[in-house]
């Protein structure tokens, strides 16, 4: 039986991961997958909540659609982001966005 | 159900008036079609600041509880708005410099204003997440808005970077919250939550919490983001960034802490008081030896941060009170710092500290509103600043950090000395051109209205203050 324990540690673990992603990777494409990771870490946190917690509410499910649409336009526009940063500057590497330091 | 439409009266004028820009803007495509979207932007806002500040005396909410009409959001209504008034006519004459300028930076600049509107009035975590991230959005959107140059698309991608990261940093725990409590209305969380003994969870949620928003209101340190993104977002933006966008943070720092995570207080006064340390001595000694004006502005803005979180520290009615008249004074201050670097930016088309030499000869009128600004930010008595510092520092000395206080204090002379750099760079050195710099009638307007009020506010500052006083005791009842 897998219990609401299972599911949190998954959250935790997936969290982590995309945690790590976003502090290592050099890449903005990277970067952002990372950050997707994190947001749908939540997405297992909220649904497996609803359905131990609140079975007859679907608030949880509700909030996860919210987020995976939210996350989808963030990324419309972070993605059209780095592809001007990418025509005005051929790099798209986080070391090498330096222009802006003191 | 019954909705209330009137509570959303200030929203749903915003909103209107954002749409109906935009089919003007499609309809007519002639000369000085700009020009006419930017004041009608403005007057719009400046109403919708009139209707928002109907509602700050309303104690209610609506939809189910997802839209909350209590005096906090009403008060930071019309600040944002305010702030939103300002930015758009100091826009007008930005605009004018970039030549290829579009009527659709003032439609986003009006999005974005209702955006936080609705960030301060979400009742439940759906609406508090969705408008927050409608505000990133399009706050990246307006920071890039220059596409073809690299400084602005790289603050553009640094911020929507930090920003998505940090939401999702704050989501993990809000997923938490829901957990602990079973619902996602904020009053039902804070009920929840305050039934029982405090759970580890929570604990868990509180950092998770605090470390998403610290990114937004750019505590030290979460504050790697804000320099650069500062210099290089177009000026007007980067003013809106300092006065809105961090009012809209501690807005809602003030929402959550003050009544979620009222029972774990001793939690985070302690860990806020250690960002708040970092945050002060940091912001200050590294804007002392900047060479670009947005660059020093952006981290006085950061060492602002710090003193406002002093304000939630000592968490009573004084602490709010100050938190709440900071906010008001740092819109006009900053965005008279950073309307005077938009002007000279338009006349000289630079930014660095140099080439403000000998303003007051160029100018009278500009040297004076960035001497006030700056030396009440920096807490200069008789300017609206000192009395916000003051407020602050009284509460947290009430609650027995004398210490705090006392590192306030000095760090506010630093601020005074880099600030005073400034002023003798535009007053003693010599102009390098003699050429005088014209100030667009828009702009004139906003850096005369901030410099009056900024001495107003300084010498007779009952009127804000009472009202402050009343909106934080509405939000500790």
């Amino acid at each position: 039986m897998i219990s609401l324990t299972h599911y949190l540690v998954l959250a935790a673990v997936l969290f982590s991961i995309g945690l790590f992603g976003v502090i290592t990777k050099r890449n903005a494409i990277a970067i952002l997958m990372g950050i997707e990771l994190m947001l749908n870490a939540v997405n297992i946190n909220l649904v497996a909540f609803s359905r131990f917690i609140e079975p007859s509410d679907v608030v949880g499910q509700v909030f996860a659609v919210f987020i995976i649409v939210v996350a989808a336009a963030e990324v419309a526009v972070g993605l059209a982001i780095i592809i001007a940063l990418a025509r005005a500057r051929q790099t798209i590497d986080a070391e090498e966005l330096h222009l802006l330091k003191w | 159900m019954v909705i209330d439409l009137n509570l959303l009266l200030p929203e749903i004028f915003t909103g209107l008036l954002g749409v109906g820009l935009l089919v003007l803007f499609f309809l007519w495509r002639g000369e000085g079609v700009v020009r006419a979207i930017g004041y009608l932007a403005a007057v719009g806002l400046a109403v919708a600041a009139v209707l928002a500040y109907g509602t700050v005396a309303l104690d209610t909410s609506t939809l189910q509880g997802t839209w909350l009409a209590d005096p906090l959001a009403g008060y930071f209504k019309v600040v944002f708005l305010l702030s939103g008034v300002m930015v758009a006519l100091l826009s007008l004459s930005y605009l004018e410099r970039l030549g290829e300028s579009l009527a659709e930076f003032f439609i986003l600049l009006v999005f974005l204003t209702l955006s936080m509107m609705v960030v301060i009035s979400a009742g439940d975590l759906i609406t508090l997440y969705l408008a927050l991230e409608f505000q990133v959005i399009t706050f990246a959107i307006m920071i890039g808005y220059r596409r073809r140059e690299g400084a602005a698309t790289e603050a553009a991608l640094k911020y929507i970077l930090l920003n998505a990261f940090s939401s999702a940093i704050l989501l993990f725990g809000l997923s938490l919250l829901f957990g602990l409590s079973g619902t996602v209305d904020i009053s039902g969380i804070a009920a929840a939550v305050s039934a029982g003994s405090p759970q580890p969870a929570l604990y868990l949620a509180v950092i998770f919490v605090l470390a998403g928003l610290a990114f937004k209101v750019s505590l030290v340190p979460f504050h790697m983001w804000t320099p650069d993104v500062y210099q290089g977002a177009p000026t007007p933006i980067t003013g809106f960034l300092a006065a809105g966008s961090k009012a809209a943070g501690f807005a809602l720092l003030i929402r959550l802490f003050l009544t979620i995570f009222a029972p774990v207080s001793t939690v985070w006064t302690t860990v806020f008081v250690v960002l708040s340390v970092l945050t002060i001595i940091l912001g200050n000694f590294v804007a002392v030896p900047q060479t670009n004006m947005k660059r020093l502005l952006a981290y006085a803005s950061v060492g602002s941060a710090g003193y406002m979180i002093m304000g939630l520290i000592a968490a009573d009615v004084t602490g709010v009170e100050g938190v709440l008249f900071y906010a008001f004074m740092n819109v006009l201050a900053i965005l008279g710092a950073f309307g005077v670097a938009v002007v000279f930016a338009n006349a000289t088309g630079r930014d660095d500290i140099e080439a403000y030499a000998g303003l007051s000869k160029r100018s009278p009128l500009l040297a004076l509103v960035m001497l006030l600004s700056t030396l009440s930010i920096a807490g200069i008595p008789g300017l609206a600043g000192f009395v916000a510092k003051f407020v602050i520092f009284w509460a947290i000395i009430d609650k027995g950090l004398v210490a705090l206080a006392l590192l306030g204090v000095v760090m506010s002379i630093v601020a005074v000395f880099y600030f005073l750099r400034i002023a003798k760079v535009m007053y003693v050195f010599e102009p390098k051109e003699e050429t005088p710099i014209r100030v667009a009638p828009a702009a004139r307007i906003v850096l005369v209205a901030s410099m009056v009020l900024t001495l107003v506010l300084g010498i007779y500052p009952a009127p804000l203050l009472d009202l402050a006083r009343e909106v934080a005791l509405a939000v500790l009842r």
